[in-house]
């Protein structure tokens, strides 16, 4: 090969590599020397584009509102967001202000991500308890939002069984819905008298059957200083519970794996009552109207429970404009972004004063029910960095449970588990 | 890994000439250091995502990482290999990793080669058959996964298909079943993957020699004989090959799994390299994960050693 040759490819190289150079500059955060100073955001809602759009209004009026701080945001896929975090983490380029989704809060507070927001405490006077993120006495986090799980069925089909509706003061009993679904399922109108929404995966295993488990007198976690499983995961309530899970399998009241859209069966007459949160109520109205009903969630001992926290806003811990952050955070909490908020993204608003000037959430709305479930019956999920783990385990355990495990080695394994994990990370201590 | 082992048989050749003119030695040394500009965007990636991974996964195998975590990390020895030896989840995945391959391999390999002696066969439309049987292998992974989910469920096309041709048939939740979940997941991923193999096996077919089969015609070889005596033994560099790409995608099972089943019900579907994702990612235990990903290592390490053993050219 000639030296002619070499040279050729000498400088091909030379170009493709200030390519690759070039592209990773233009990625970079690229800050003014004079002016204001620039504020990064960074927002999970990428795909969101309702949420998406209010976020940007917030910003741009925040940036319109002032002259010494710049916010620029940045969004990405919900899917990735969490793993841009965790690199940018570790890269030290996170973001000021970034949002985080509520159980997480823990985690990231524990391992230096986020650090605690230093807003006065009337900040959140009227604020939803389940939207705020508070770790060992520090707020870090809080959200515009909430989100609510409930029962939704058809006031005729009740009525069809001579069954009660019940009501946020008297909800059902487990022998109650028993009895319930077995007239239903007795009508033979019904594939599965109810849908607990068996067919989701991930996070919803947690969020949706961990209240049961707390309804019945269990937890997922001891939460005296959470640092064991035993006795609560494993112990009677929580055996309790999985039988009831197995047996709503057995005689034929719920499928195992429901199909992949639990709310259109539900809308096809395939069941008769829906477990689902908040966000189903519109598709079911618009189904059925006046029939439709949104009840209380199943009380087995504890009173009904629901999960609680959704997406919150936090600041990061590498952020050096601690002020502007504070500034634009207090900012966006302002009662009309709440409403704007929670409007555009079906939600329940997390203040007081946004519901009040919101028809459907003001004393007397149509969804002021998902408010006071909120407020009386959400349990937000263990307060602690262990969560990660303590999630996935509870979601295989309760997995191999709807799939007819036996509940006592399932559970007991699910302990032991989490109490390694605990263990091998020093009590996930601060 | 091709293009490694080429650099390094390079470099000792032109040394071993040296002695020869000047002229020469220059010219020898051009083409080494051309050889080395081609080989380095191909060796750089090769050391950045598999190497410099592996070295870390041997070293963080020992260790109690976290990916999450502000403590460093510490030593830990053999602790993550013993906790692995007494967790019954990596057995079960061990086991249905061993059941997928030892099921997948022959019978993929088999039905690729048929369909190929198919396709090669000189009638009109092979091109059409040969694009239908390809399609699924261009479809990602994932999409066919979600596909079949459907497809497997109570209320799905198959039970309804079942149900026309046996009226008095009980649906069975096909992914939800112990008995049922990895067969399932067998069957889908033969069908999406054969046409893959079909493909290559049919390169193979198509270097054999008409005159070797012409020879073959005068000999009176026909059938059976045909194929034993002409076209398997000319196949045996593309058979080493597919034996070794087969086994080990078929070991590396994790897509459909992640998508159809989450390794349940009750662990039946589980595989190795889908206990050390959920490890390491959801559990953010990225040492124990690590430890899995070695055994994997090892594992992978040895089925092929032992494939090659076998495989090799008896001279």
């Amino acid at each position: 090969m000639s030296r002619h040759t070499v040279r050729r490819l000498a400088a091909a190289s030379v170009a493709a590599c200030s390519l690759v150079a070039l592209t990773a500059c233009s990625s970079g955060s690229s800050g003014g020397s004079d002016g204001p100073t620039t504020i990064a955001l960074w927002t999970h809602n990428g795909g969101n584009d309702a949420e998406l759009a209010v976020n940007q209004q917030i910003v741009d009026d925040f940036n319109a509102s002032q002259s010494d701080y710049r916010v620029e945001l940045e969004a990405f896929p919900q899917a990735s967001y969490n793993d841009a975090v965790v690199a940018a983490a570790s890269a030290r380029k996170l973001p000021c202000v970034l949002d985080i989704d509520a159980p997480n809060v823990p985690n990231w507070a524990w391992a230096g991500y986020i650090q605690p927001l230093g807003l006065p405490d009337d900040e959140f006077d009227g604020q939803l308890p389940s939207t705020i993120g508070e770790v060992d006495g520090d707020v870090y986090a809080f959200g515009h939002y909430d989100v609510a799980l409930a029962f939704f069925t058809r006031t005729s089909a009740l009525e069809a069984v001579g069954a009660r509706v019940p009501t946020p003061e008297d909800p059902w009993t487990r022998d109650e819905l028993e009895t319930v679904l077995d007239d239903l399922q007795a009508t033979g109108q019904y594939d599965y008298p109810l849908d607990l929404g068996t067919g989701g995966t991930g996070e919803w295993i947690t969020y949706a059957y961990s209240p049961f488990l707390q309804s019945a007198g269990g937890d997922l976690v001891d939460r005296d200083g959470y640092t064991t499983a035993d006795g609560v995961l494993n112990g009677d309530a929580a055996l309790d519970w999985a039988g009831w899970m197995q047996g709503l399998v057995a005689d034929g009241h719920i499928a195992a794996r429901s199909g992949e859209d639990a709310t259109a069966d539900f809308v096809n007459g395939k069941s008769a009552i829906l477990y689902s949160g908040s966000w189903a109520y519109d598709t079911v109205t618009d189904a059925f109207g006046e029939d439709a009903v949104v009840i209380p969630p199943v009380d087995l001992g504890e009173g009904p429970t629901i999960g609680g926290g959704s997406w919150q806003w936090a600041m990061s811990a590498q952020c050096e404009d601690v002020d502007g952050a504070r500034a634009y955070l207090e900012f966006s909490h302002q009662a009309e972004y709440v409403q704007a908020l929670a409007e555009a993204t079906g939600t329940i608003p997390a203040t007081d004063e946004a519901a009040a000037a919101m028809t459907d959430y003001a004393a007397g709305g149509a969804k002021e029910v998902f408010r006071t479930f909120s407020q009386d019956y959400a349990v937000v999920r263990p307060v602690t960095p262990a969560y990660p783990y303590i999630t996935s385990v509870f979601q295989k355990a309760t997995q191999d449970i709807l799939s007819g495990g036996d509940p006592a080695t399932i559970l007991d394994k699910a302990v032991s588990d989490i109490d390694n994990d605990i263990a091998q990370n020093g009590d996930y201590a601060f | 890994m091709a293009l490694a082992t080429g650099a390094a048989r390079l470099r000792p050749r032109s040394t071993a000439r040296r002695p020869s003119r000047g002229g020469v030695r220059t010219s020898r040394g051009h083409e080494a250091r051309t050889a080395a500009w081609m080989v380095a965007p191909a060796a750089t990636l090769l050391v950045v995502f598999l190497v410099v991974p592996v070295v870390l996964a041997f070293v963080l195998a020992f260790t109690n990482a976290r990916l999450i975590s502000p403590r460093p990390a510490s030593f830990v020895g053999l602790h993550n290999f013993t906790t692995l030896w007494g967790d019954p989840v990596f057995w079960a995945s061990l086991r249905n990793t061993v059941v997928f391959a030892a099921v997948v391999v022959p019978v993929q390999a088999g039905l690729a080669l048929v369909l190929a002696l198919l396709v090669n066969a000189k009638v009109r439309g092979t091109n059409i058959f040969r694009t239908l049987y390809f399609v699924p292998v261009v479809t990602s992974m994932v999409v066919v996964s979600l596909l079949w989910r459907f497809l497997y469920q109570e209320d799905g096309l198959l039970n309804a298909m079942i149900a026309v041709v046996h009226p008095s048939y009980q649906p069975i939740d096909w992914l939800n079943d112990t008995r049922t979940a990895l067969p399932a997941i067998i069957l889908m991923s033969i069908w999406q993957a054969v046409g893959f193999h079909m493909i290559i096996w049919l390169s193979g077919l198509q270097t054999i020699p008409g005159e070797l089969y012409e020879a073959g015609d005068l000999d009176g070889a026909t059938g059976w004989k045909r194929f034993r005596y002409i076209t398997w033994p000319c196949l045996a560099a593309t058979r080493t090959f597919i034996l070794i790409t087969i086994t080990i995608a078929a070991l590396s099972l994790f897509t459909q799994i992640n998508v159809m089943t989450q390794g349940g019900p009750l662990d039946s579907t589980t595989t190795v390299v889908y206990m050390a994702v959920r490890t390491g990612y959801q559990q953010l235990a990225t040492g124990y994960a690590s430890a899995i990903s070695l055994v994997f290592f090892v594992l992978v390490l040895v089925v092929s050693g032992v494939q090659r053993f076998l495989t090799r050219d008896k001279d």
